[in-house]
């Protein structure tokens, strides 16, 4: 009897064991919990303390509801006392108890939240490099104003360089990720947000929006490359070759709803053209011609 | 004359989408044919449409629930076979018919099956547990029933007319904008949101009032049940929050309808100012659908551990504090548009603080069952699956609720994930579990246990297959609402939800199969004491199902567990020699009225026929006008007639040896 309990035990932990490393092989895909950046780091961290910190209420929870369903089932040995119904002790427990965890998880919410701002710019040795995201149906456009090119789908940056991006949306609302960076924001028209983020070493990532947006929606993403200060300057050169150039008339052409948009380069891009883009919903001057919303449907 | 309503709005545009019309239209067709064949609509109109006991508005309401359930579930299995597919390639869904799914899926569930369902649990019992003899307002009920009903009938009919909105249940614009979605699609979504919403919100007022003002002579505040008290909270948070949405429905109705710039991108509107009035709405939204879900596991933990119930003064300051709080927190929803720091630790802060009552609620169930005898009949099944399950929802809400956090999972498939791990267990296992105890109440026998069991198990198996990978998959990095994807190591986690999904199904068919069973079987489960489950509170002092008038002598209350109390001092049954005629609110049309042309000024404003939207509206109030004119809304129950009742009632007790 008591080697069949045994033999049932040890199978049921080696499906046990089998699913962990199942579930442990197919999470390294994942780019929250196998970060590649600081922000993402830190993030990352946070959401597991956290995790941690709260199960000390899983845990009394499952104990106290198998041991009562246990212990004071029908024919089990607890006492029955059908009138008890208050306890100062207990109440004080629970009352104090998700309290404290409350508390403690709170503290990690003030100072993190202040530290993971994500409009804050990240201190390091090197200059932020800054890039310009607008939203278009469905792609990414992303103008480099201190290189003066502009490219659709495919950020690129120096690795060692903290990313200074600003968005905007010159359509519906849509949401900026790179999840293996951290960080995510809405992007708005006539609106800009900020993201600041880095990388820690060169690689590739990938970068979506994660906001439904229309029939384009699952195929905007777009490719993220942090890449050593010799492989930028090739990657650079080669934007620079491209025949195309962004003004504000090809923009409107590059406006057109469009899904699977391939990565293009600009080898110029007119200045100014961010801040255009948003005059379009605010008024303000200097704005390009304000077109009619399409039909996403 | 039929403005945009042309031979075009058929669903033409695939085949499943002709197959989803067909069915809509066979079913109605045939329910309209049984009743002919039958020869009950007479029957039908006189006792039920036209009814305002709160009882059958309760059942009417669960039963319309039910139906928009099964909906609701469908679309939810066809959304993860779609999933299940679509790597690299469209799967089987057109995109166009996909975006319309995941947007009713989440209305139906939201306004038509969760709302109705913890309605009608309310209408049933509430009076009841307060020993009155009906709501404060029956007439005003029955406009609420119908109401939403109309609503119902909205997003149903845009199966076969038309498209429904794509830009998700909470239509964020500037998506949800005339120029981004000319279609009909969001404005059936308006006005299925605004018609209903004004029945919700009628229906909050009438139970506040209700709760208020009806209570049996003796009943203090702080002697009503669990469920009286999380339905007055509920109330409070409908008559508070509803008008947010239908403000802001209206609004963008404005937008697209009358060319306003509330919410565009362009002329100085704001699609922010959208977003904070749904979710002042729509936070507090997810306690109405909880709170009464929690007083049902409150009666049902007692009765079933054979105990009072622990903590009566933490579990009512929790409810108060947790609706208190509900609107403090709406900003959590969008931590992600560019506030600042201060803005979103505060959110943050508040919105973990919910986790405080919340968690004393479920220790308060935990320690109700310590030193009990815990019965494990299916509703306690439920509540124990709720508990367990709804604390991992807990602490992925506490998770989200830090903003760093949220930022990279928002949007994601892990939010997905945790707002169904609140409302499964949270309000729908709740629901299930009052339907399993109050069952025989409502309609004099009891449940079958065994396909309760099924039920229970089907559910519980299906949602943790169904959701838990789907927190994986937001690890992974998988947004919300994606038609199609790349990443082949995503597929094998939506296989595994996709089985879940199937979990589900099954645990839907049982819950019909329980119904069948039980009703095939009803001689055998008679509930002829009108108590089964040694209840505590006043409902189980009526006879299953109850008189017209509920209590033939108003009960006169000093205690938490009032009947429980009668029983122990023997005075729980009492025959007088004598009954005073007692005034009953008569039945009426006027409600389906007002709910079909609520449907009509819907139904026409969505078209842009805009002379039917007009009389539609002299309608309803036409109606209004002359139901208030009449003056003969009461009928009386004569003292022969409740004697006649109640020696047969006395009768059954003595049957049972309860006398």
């Amino acid at each position: 009897m008591k080697s069949c309990r045994n033999v049932l035990l040890s199978e049921w932990l080696a499906i046990l064991l089998a699913l962990l490393v199942l579930s442990g092989c197919s999470m390294q895909s994942s780019p929250i919990l196998y970060p590649k950046g600081p922000v993402s780091e830190t993030e990352r961290d946070l959401l597991l303390l956290a995790t941690a910190i709260m199960l000390f209420t899983l845990l009394p929870v499952y104990l106290i509801t198998f041991w009562s369903c246990w212990r004071y089932r029908a024919k089990g040995k607890g006492a029955y006392q059908p009138d008890w119904h208050k306890s100062i002790f207990v109440e004080v427990f629970i009352w104090a108890g998700p309290l404290v965890i409350v508390v403690a998880i709170s503290i990690l919410v003030v100072i993190y939240t202040y530290r993971l701002d994500p409009y804050k710019p990240l201190v390091t040795g090197e200059k932020a490099f800054r890039v310009q995201a607008i939203a278009q149906n469905w792609k990414w456009l992303f103008i480099y104003p201190d290189q003066q090119v502009a490219v659709v789908n495919e950020l690129a940056f120096p690795s060692e360089r903290p990313l200074n991006i600003e968005i905007t949306s010159d359509t519906v609302m849509t949401s900026f990720i790179i999840p293996a960076l951290g960080g995510q924001i809405y992007a708005m028209a006539g609106m800009t947000t900020y993201l600041n983020l880095r990388a820690y070493e060169p690689g590739r990532f990938s970068g979506r929006n994660t906001q439904f947006s229309g029939r384009g929606f699952p195929h905007m993403v777009f490719e993220v490359q942090s890449l050593s200060e010799g492989d930028f300057s090739q990657w650079l050169d080669k934007v620079k070759k491209a025949n195309k150039r962004l003004d504000s008339i090809s923009y409107q052409k590059l406006l057109k709803p469009e899904r699977k948009h391939p990565v293009e380069y600009y080898s110029w891009v007119e200045p100014e053209l961010f801040r255009q883009i948003i005059a379009k919903y605010t008024g303000a001057s200097g704005a390009l011609p304000l077109q009619k919303p399409r039909s996403l449907e | 004359m039929l403005g945009r309503l042309t031979i075009d709005a058929l669903p033409l545009y695939s085949w499943i989408a002709v197959g989803g019309a067909l069915v809509t239209v066979m079913a109605v067709l045939l329910t309209a044919l049984i009743v002919t064949w039958a020869g009950k609509w007479r029957y039908l109109w006189e006792e039920w449409l036209t009814s305002v006991d709160h009882k059958r508005i309760g059942i009417m309401y669960i039963l319309l629930s039910l139906v928009m359930l099964v909906r609701g579930v469908i679309e939810a299995i066809m959304m993860r076979t779609q999933q299940a597919i679509a790597l690299n390639n469209e799967g089987y869904l057109p995109p166009e018919h996909f975006e319309q799914i995941f947007t009713t899926h989440g209305t139906i569930m939201i306004f038509f099956m969760a709302m109705p369902f913890l309605t009608g649990l309310i209408n049933v019992v509430v009076p009841q547990q307060l020993g009155a003899r009906d709501v404060a307002f029956p007439f005003m009920n029955s406009v609420s029933l119908w109401l939403t009903a109309a609503g119902a009938g909205l997003v149903g009919i845009s199966l076969v007319l038309g498209k429904f909105s794509t830009a998700g249940w909470t239509g964020y614009p500037p998506y949800s904008g005339i120029g981004f979605s000319p279609g009909v699609g969001v404005d059936y979504w308006i006005w299925a949101l605004l018609v209903s919403g004004v029945g919700s919100t009628m229906t909050g007022i009438n139970f506040i009032t209700t709760i208020l003002k009806c209570r049996a002579p003796g009943m203090e505040l702080m002697q009503m049940p669990l469920f009286v008290w999380t339905a007055f909270c509920t109330s409070i948070l409908m008559a508070f929050a509803f008008p947010a949405l239908t403000v802001v429905a209206a609004l963008l109705g404005l937008d697209r309808t009358l060319g306003m710039h509330f919410f565009t991108n362009e002329l100085g509107g704001n699609m922010m100012n959208f977003a904070n009035l749904i979710w002042i709405w729509g936070h507090p939204e997810v306690y109405i659908l909880i709170l009464p879900a929690f007083g049902v596991y409150s009666e049902v933990t007692a009765v079933f551990s054979k105990k009072r119930l622990f903590g009566y003064r933490s579990l009512v300051y929790a409810t108060m504090a947790i609706g208190l709080l509900s609107f403090t927190v709406w900003l959590h929803h969008f931590f992600t548009m560019g506030s600042s720091p201060n803005v979103n630790a505060i959110f943050g802060i508040a919105t973990m603080i919910i986790a405080v009552p919340t968690g004393v609620k479920i220790f308060d169930w935990l320690f109700t069952m310590v030193r009990g005898r815990i019965v494990f009949h299916p509703a306690m099944l439920f509540t124990i699956g709720f508990i367990i399950t709804f604390v991992i929802g807990g602490i992925t809400g506490v998770l989200l609720a830090i903003p760093p956090v949220d930022y990279l999972m928002h949007n994601s498939t892990f939010l997905v994930a945790h707002f169904h791990n609140m409302l499964i267990p949270g309000a729908l296992f709740g629901y299930f579990a009052g339907t399993q105890f109050w069952f025989p109440k409502a309609f004099g026998f009891k449940l079958n246990e065994f396909w309760g069991k099924v039920v229970f198990y089907c559910w519980f198996i299906g949602f943790y297959l169904a959701f838990m990978p789907l927190y994986a998959l937001g690890l992974l990095g998988m947004p919300r609402r994606l038609e199609q994807y790349t990443h082949p190591d995503w597929q094998p986690f939506l296989l595994v939800a996709f089985t879940g999904a199937c979990f589900v199904l099954l645990g839907l068919f049982s819950v019909f199969m329980q119904f069948y069973v039980s009703i095939r079987d009803r001689n055998e489960n008679r509930d002829l004491t009108g108590d089964p489950w040694d209840g505590r509170t006043l409902e189980w002092a009526t006879s299953s199902p109850a008189a017209p008038y509920n209590f033939a002598v108003i009960p006169d209350v000093s205690n938490v567990d009032a009947f429980w109390e009668m029983k122990n001092k023997g005075e729980a049954y009492h025959f007088p020699d004598q009954y005073k005629p007692i005034i009953m609110p008569a039945n009426t049309g006027a409600g389906v009225l007002i709910g079909l042309f609520g449907f009509l000024v819907g139904f026409a404003f969505v078209w842009y026929i805009w002379w039917l939207a007009i009389l539609a509206m002299i309608g309803v109030i036409a109606t209004l006008i002359v139901r208030s004119c009449n003056d003969y809304g009461e009928e009386i129950i004569t003292s022969e007639a409740i004697m006649a009742i109640e020696s047969q009632r006395k009768a059954q007790l003595m049957s049972q040896g309860k006398l």
